[in-house]
């Protein structure tokens, strides 16, 4: 098995897939890849600078973080100060700014913020302070959603009272289909995102195909398998056909994990979402169903949020719909670096700005 | 956020958990999602669950699409450089 996997580096099949790109390119393409992990995939093996002539690589709303709205993050803040409370979150949200403050910066304040690998730790953190609430951050697409279906599931089965969540999951295809109805951009294919695909199948998006004539093909992370899908992107454009392909099939099965499905079914509902540079689209976001809604953070402590404020000039939205590259931005190097963020999309390890600003 | 790398089951545990090999590292996830994963199996693991089982097998299907596709781009430059001729 190491062995196979080692073959998704393998230079010489990478070679292949380059002449397989080149043959098939239609002159003129952009490719919009709509996950975090594939944009610093492209960045960091240089996949880019290989395209064909007129083909050109954009990169969509993929990253969760950077998708997630000040308002949500205000809302996260607000949560940190309720007294008592533990927030259990993700790395890169930590670093994100709000109107005015960040979780970092709540916790030089004395606040109580914990960064965890899994929801699983937070659950153990909730054991381990009974006398404490602890609350979970959601955030992430249908690959992190089931995650933190369980572990609500868990919560309830042990009685666990101490624990909560913050819901900012979103659904993928409910942010593409936003995206490709703007006549603003034009996108000729779509590189899918394949962890997502792991959970929901392919099904999800045949209405890009069906609706909108736009193919898709849903693609692994090594650099073979990020030149393969887009081989295969360009194979279909060639031919003028649109349909949804699986370039990473040992990591995605057609109908997606079905155990996950039902998990975030059970749990989940769907509801409008905010997203950042997006605004609200309807039926893209997730919140606890009535049997969880014990587990809502907002309602179970009612924190008292601030005035949101956007950052001035930050052209995030512009950058997350494939408008803008992030060099275009004003900011960009000058005032907003990794180390001093003005937006999220150089907050987070997968955001476009951060990537442009490490390896371009 | 979303990444999932392959890792080996190396023991089976209470309450739908399961000790894994990432790398040469061990850790404990949750199976609740792959109640199918056995003993030895690769699974793709995210933050602390795995999310899917990925066999030999299918990492050999992948590879054959790839080359599956390297043939097609054989056939289809000697059919234009036939068209040229």
């Amino acid at each position: 098995m190491e062995e196979e996997l080692a073959r998704f580096k393998d230079p010489v099949l990478a070679r292949r897939m380059l002449d397989a790109i080149a043959a098939f390119s239609p002159g003129e393409a952009v490719l919009m890849e709509v996950c975090g992990t594939h944009t610093v995939s492209i960045a960091r093996s240089g996949i880019r600078d290989l395209m064909p002539a007129g083909v050109r690589l954009a990169s969509g709303p993929g990253c969760p973080v950077c998708v997630t709205s000040n308002s949500d993050i205000d809302t996260v803040i607000a949560l940190a100060r309720v007294p008592e409370v533990i927030i259990a979150t993700f790395g890169d949200m930590t670093r994100v700014p709000g109107s005015t403050s960040s979780l970092l910066k709540e916790q030089a304040d004395g606040r109580d913020i914990r960064i965890v690998y899994s929801p699983l730790d937070a659950l153990r953190i909730a054991q381990d302070n009974p006398g404490r609430e602890v609350v979970f951050v959601g955030v992430g697409f249908e690959t992190t959603t089931p995650l933190v279906a369980i572990a609500v599931k868990r919560a309830l089965e042990e009685g666990l009272e101490n624990f909560s969540v913050f819901a900012a999951h979103k659904n993928m295809p409910g942010a593409i289909e936003a995206i490709i109805a703007d006549p603003k951009l034009k996108v000729s294919a779509l590189i899918l995102p394949g962890h997502v695909s792991t959970i929901i199948g392919a099904e999800p998006y045949r209405f890009l195909a069906e609706k909108y004539g736009i193919p898709g093909v849903i693609t692994g992370f090594e650099p073979v398998d990020m030149l393969q899908g887009i081989a295969m992107i360009m194979r279909q454009l060639h031919e003028g056909r649109a349909a949804i392909e699986i370039a990473y099939a040992r990591g995605v099965m057609p109908e997606g994990n079905p155990v996950a499905k039902a998990a975030i079914d059970e749990v989940f509902d769907t509801c409008t979402a905010t997203w950042r540079g997006l605004g609200p689209i309807e039926g893209s976001g997730y919140r606890l169903r009535e049997r969880y809604a014990g587990f809502d953070a907002v309602s179970k402590l009612r924190p008292q949020v601030e005035q949101t404020r956007e950052p001035k000039g930050c052209r995030c939205g512009d950058i997350l719909r494939g408008i803008m590259r992030p060099d275009e931005c004003p900011l960009f190097r000058r005032v907003c670096t990794p180390e001093n963020p003005v937006g999220p999309c150089m907050v987070s390890s997968e955001g476009s700005c951060a990537a442009y600003f490490r390896y371009y | 956020m979303c990444l999932a790398i392959p890792a080996r089951i190396t023991e089976l545990k209470e309450n739908n958990m399961a000790e894994v090999s990432i790398m040469g590292t061990t850790r404990d996830i949750s199976i609740d999602l792959t109640p199918q994963a056995g003993l030895g199996d690769y699974v793709l693991v995210h933050a602390g669950f795995s999310i899917e089982v990925v066999g030999e097998a299918y990492a050999k299907e992948t590879l054959a699409l790839i080359d599956e596709m390297s043939e097609l781009v054989d056939d289809f430059e000697a059919s234009s450089q036939a068209a040229v001729r």
